[in-house]
C-alpha cells in the first residue's frame, strides 16, 4: 500500500499548517523600513550605515551558520576583499559606486566559490579552520601586494556619483542608497531561506545523512549557500568601502571574523531579524564606550559571555521561544 | 515466496577493511523481490558496515553490488537513493527542527528533481501537503503535524522516519534496527507498519533481536564475525548448530 492510495479519505489540512509568509513578518519588516526611514533624522547617518552593512554581513553569515549549519571563521576574506575591490575600483579606475560595489560584490563570489569548493569537503570543527586558514591566507595576501596599500589600506575612496547622475558625498543621500542596498540584501536572504531550496537546506542542517538517504546532493547545496554568504558579505563590505571612503587590514583581519559570529550569536543564529539586533549591539557598544579604549573588547566579552549564559539563543531566539514565533 | 530467483539487490564477495581487520569478508548476498530479508547476528557481527556498504554510506573494499541488474559498487549513496533504494537509519533519523509535515515533504519535494529554486517561494511546496499529510495520517501521526520532530517521542520519531521513506515510494527499503530501544506496545505497532508496507515492495532489515524477526521475515542471513553463517528460513536458522552456538551462546536470547 502505498501512501499514494490511502488518499481515499482525505486528511485536511490545518489552515495554519499553509506555508505562507507570516504576517508578523511583514509587520516587522516593515516597521523596520519605516523606523530606518526616520532614523537618519534622528541618530548620526555614518553610524546607521555602519549597522546597516554590519547588519548585512551578520546575516549573510547566519545564512550559513544558522541555516546551512556551517561556522565560517573566515568571512572577513570576502568582507575585506570585495571592500578592496570596490575601493580601488572606485579610486584608481575611477568607476561609478554602483559598479565598483558589484565589482567587489563579485569579488567575494569568485573567492567563495574557490574557498567553498575546498572547504565543504570537511565537515564541523574542520571546516572552520579551513575558513579560517584561507582567510589568513587572503590577509597575508593583502598585506603583500601593492595595490592594498599594505598598513595604510586605500584611502579617500571617493564616493562617486551614483550612476554618474547623484552626488553620493552628502550623507543623508548615500545613507538612502545604502538602505535600499542592505534592505534589498536583507529580503534576498529572507527569500533564500524560505524556498524550496531553504527547506532543503534546513534539512542537511537538521540530519546530513539522512537528506542523502533521501537522494540530496548535499554538497552542491553547501556549496551553494556557502557562495551565497559569501556573495552577500561581498556586497556588504564592498558598500562599507564606499560609506567610509576607505578598505583596509582590518576588513580582512580575522577578528573582522569572529565579530561578526560574535554579532550573529548574540541576536541569535537561525533567526531572520537576530543579526541585525546582535549588529546594532555591537557597533553600537565600539562607537559609544570607544572612549572606554581597549575596554571596549573587554565588554564586548562580557556581553558575550552574559549572552551565552542567560540566553544560549541569543536575543531574538529567547524573544522567539517566548511568543512561540518563528523570527 | 518461491524461489524464482529474481533478485532485486545482490552483493558477490563483499570485502570491508579497516586497517588490517576485516569487518565484512566475502560476504554474498542475494534479497529476492517482494521479501523481507533479515541480516542477524551478534554485536560486531558486522551487520551494520554491511549495511552501509549495501546503501554506499561506506565504499567496500572489494566485491561488487548490483541493483536490479545494475552495478551500484562505484556509486554515490544520493544517486542509489534515487535508483529507489532507500535506508533508515539506527538512530532515528528525523530533522529534528523542521515540523512532521515538512519532514515528510522533504522527501516529497524529490519529485522536482533538484531543488535549487532559492528565488521562489517556499509556497511552490504547498501541493504536496495533502500527500505529505496523508502519509503522517498512515502511520498515526497526523495530529502531529505542526509539532517540530525533535519533539516527539522516540516510538513516533520512528513511525515519522517510516512515513518520510514511504513518500520516496521506494522499490527497496534498508532497515537498519527498525526496532531497537523501543517499547513493547511500539515494536508489535512499528512490526505491523513494516508487514504492512512490505506488500508491495522489498525489504532487507538489520536486527540484532533473532525473536523480532521470526514472524516478519522470509529469509534470514546470519553474519557471525564478518562472515556468513547460515542462510534459510526462520525454522531452519534457529535450529543451526552453529548459530545458536555463534549466537545464542553468547547470551542473547
Amino acid at each position: 500500500m502505498t501512501v499514494a492510495n490511502t488518499e481515499t479519505h482525505p486528511v485536511t489540512l490545518p489552515a495554519d499548517l499553509r506555508i505562507s509568509t507570516p504576517r508578523h513578518h511583514v509587520v516587522i519588516f516593515a516597521g523596520l523600513l519605516g523606523l530606518l526611514l526616520v532614523a537618519p533624522f534622528v541618530l548620526y547617518p555614518v553610524f546607521l550605515m555602519k549597522v546597516l552593512c554590519f547588519a548585512l554581513f551578520a546575516s549573510a553569515l547566519n545564512l550559513l551558520l544558522g541555516y546551512g549549519g556551517l561556522l565560517s571563521f573566515g568571512h572577513a576574506a570576502f568582507f575585506g576583499s570585495a571592500s578592496y575591490v570596490a575601493a580601488h575600483a572606485a579610486k584608481v579606475w575611477g568607476l561609478t559606486p554602483e559598479l565598483a560595489i558589484l565589482l567587489g560584490t563579485g569579488a567575494g563570489a569568485v573567492l567563495g566559490l574557490g574557498i567553498g569548493a575546498l572547504a565543504i569537503r570537511r565537515q564541523g570543527i574542520y571546516f572552520a579552520m579551513v575558513t579560517l586558514a584561507f582567510a589568513q591566507m587572503v590577509f597575508f595576501f593583502a598585506l603583500q601586494v601593492p595595490f592594498t596599500g599594505g598598513e595604510d589600506g586605500i584611502q579617500a575612496v571617493p564616493r562617486g556619483k551614483l550612476f554618474g547622475l547623484v552626488d553620493l558625498s552628502n550623507d543623508l543621500t548615500l545613507y538612502f542608497v545604502v538602505l535600499l542596498i542592505v534592505f534589498g540584501g536583507l529580503l534576498l536572504i529572507y527569500r533564500i531561506v524560505h524556498s524550496p531550496f531553504g527547506q532543503v537546506l534546513k534539512a542537511i542542517r537538521d540530519n546530513e545523512p539522512r537528506s542523502v538517504s533521501l537522494g540530496y546532493k548535499v554538497n552542491r547545496y553547501k556549496l551553494a549557500v556557502f557562495v551565497m554568504s559569501a556573495t552577500l558579505a561581498g556586497l556588504a563590505g564592498a558598500t562599507k568601502a564606499i560609506v567610509f571612503q576607505l578598505a583596509s587590514l582590518t576588513d580582512v583581519y580575522w577578528t573582522m571574523s569572529g565579530e561578526v559570529v560574535l554579532m550573529t550569536l548574540i541576536g541569535g543564529m537561525g533567526t531572520i531579524f537576530g543579526p541585525l539586533v546582535g549588529a546594532a549591539v555591537i557597533v553600537t557598544m565600539q562607537n559609544y564606550f570607544a572612549g572606554f579604549g581597549a575596554w571596549v573588547t573587554i565588554l564586548q566579552g562580557i556581553v558575550f559571555v552574559v549572552t551565552v549564559l542567560l540566553f544560549r539563543e541569543g536575543i531574538i531566539g529567547v524573544i522567539a521561544r517566548w511568543t512561540k514565533k518563528a523570527l | 515466496m518461491s524461489a524464482t530467483g529474481d533478485f532485486i539487490l545482490k552483493a558477490e564477495r563483499l570485502t570491508k577493511r579497516f586497517g588490517g581487520f576485516a569487518a565484512v569478508s566475502n560476504v554474498d548476498l542475494a534479497v529476492e523481490r517482494g521479501t523481507i530479508h533479515a541480516l542477524i547476528g551478534p554485536n560486531g557481527a558486522g551487520k551494520t558496515t554491511c549495511f552501509n556498504l549495501l546503501t554506499k554510506f561506506l565504499q567496500p573494499s572489494d566485491g561488487a553490488i548490483f541493483f536490479n541488474g545494475r552495478d551500484i559498487t562505484r556509486m554515490p549513496p544520493a544517486d542509489i537513493a534515487r535508483l529507489g533504494l532507500v535506508r533508515s537509519f539506527q538512530i532515528s533519523a528525523v530533522f529534528p527542527r523542521l515540523s512532521a509535515l515538512e519532514n515528510v515533504r522533504i522527501a516529497l519535494q524529490r519529485q522536482r528533481g533538484d531543488s535549487f529554486d532559492f528565488w521562489r517561494s517556499e509556497k511552490a511546496l504547498n501541493r504536496f501537503d495533502g500527500k505529505a499529510m496523508a502519509g503522517l495520517d498512515e502511520v498515526g501521526l497526523a495530529e502531529f503535524a505542526a509539532t517540530p520532530a525533535g519533539e516527539l517521542s522516540y516510538g513516533r520519531k520512528r513511525a515519522l522516519e517510516i512515513a518520510t521513506t514511504l513518500a520516496l515510494d521506494p522499490e527497496m527499503l534498508l532497515l537498519d534496527e527498525p526496532m531497537a530501544g523501543m517499547a513493547q506496545e511500539d515494536v508489535s505497532r512499528i512490526s505491523a507498519l513494516i508487514a504492512r508496507i512490505a506488500e508491495n515492495r522489498t525489504i532487507l532489515m538489520v536486527e540484532h533481536n533473532l525473536s523480532v524477526v521470526a514472524d516478519l521475515s522470509d529469509r534470514i542471513t546470519v553474519l557471525a564475525r564478518g562472515q556468513v553463517l547460515a542462510e534459510g528460513s526462520y525454522e531452519v536458522v534457529s535450529r543451526d548448530p552453529r548459530v545458536v552456538e555463534a549466537y545464542i551462546g553468547v547470551g542473547h536470547g
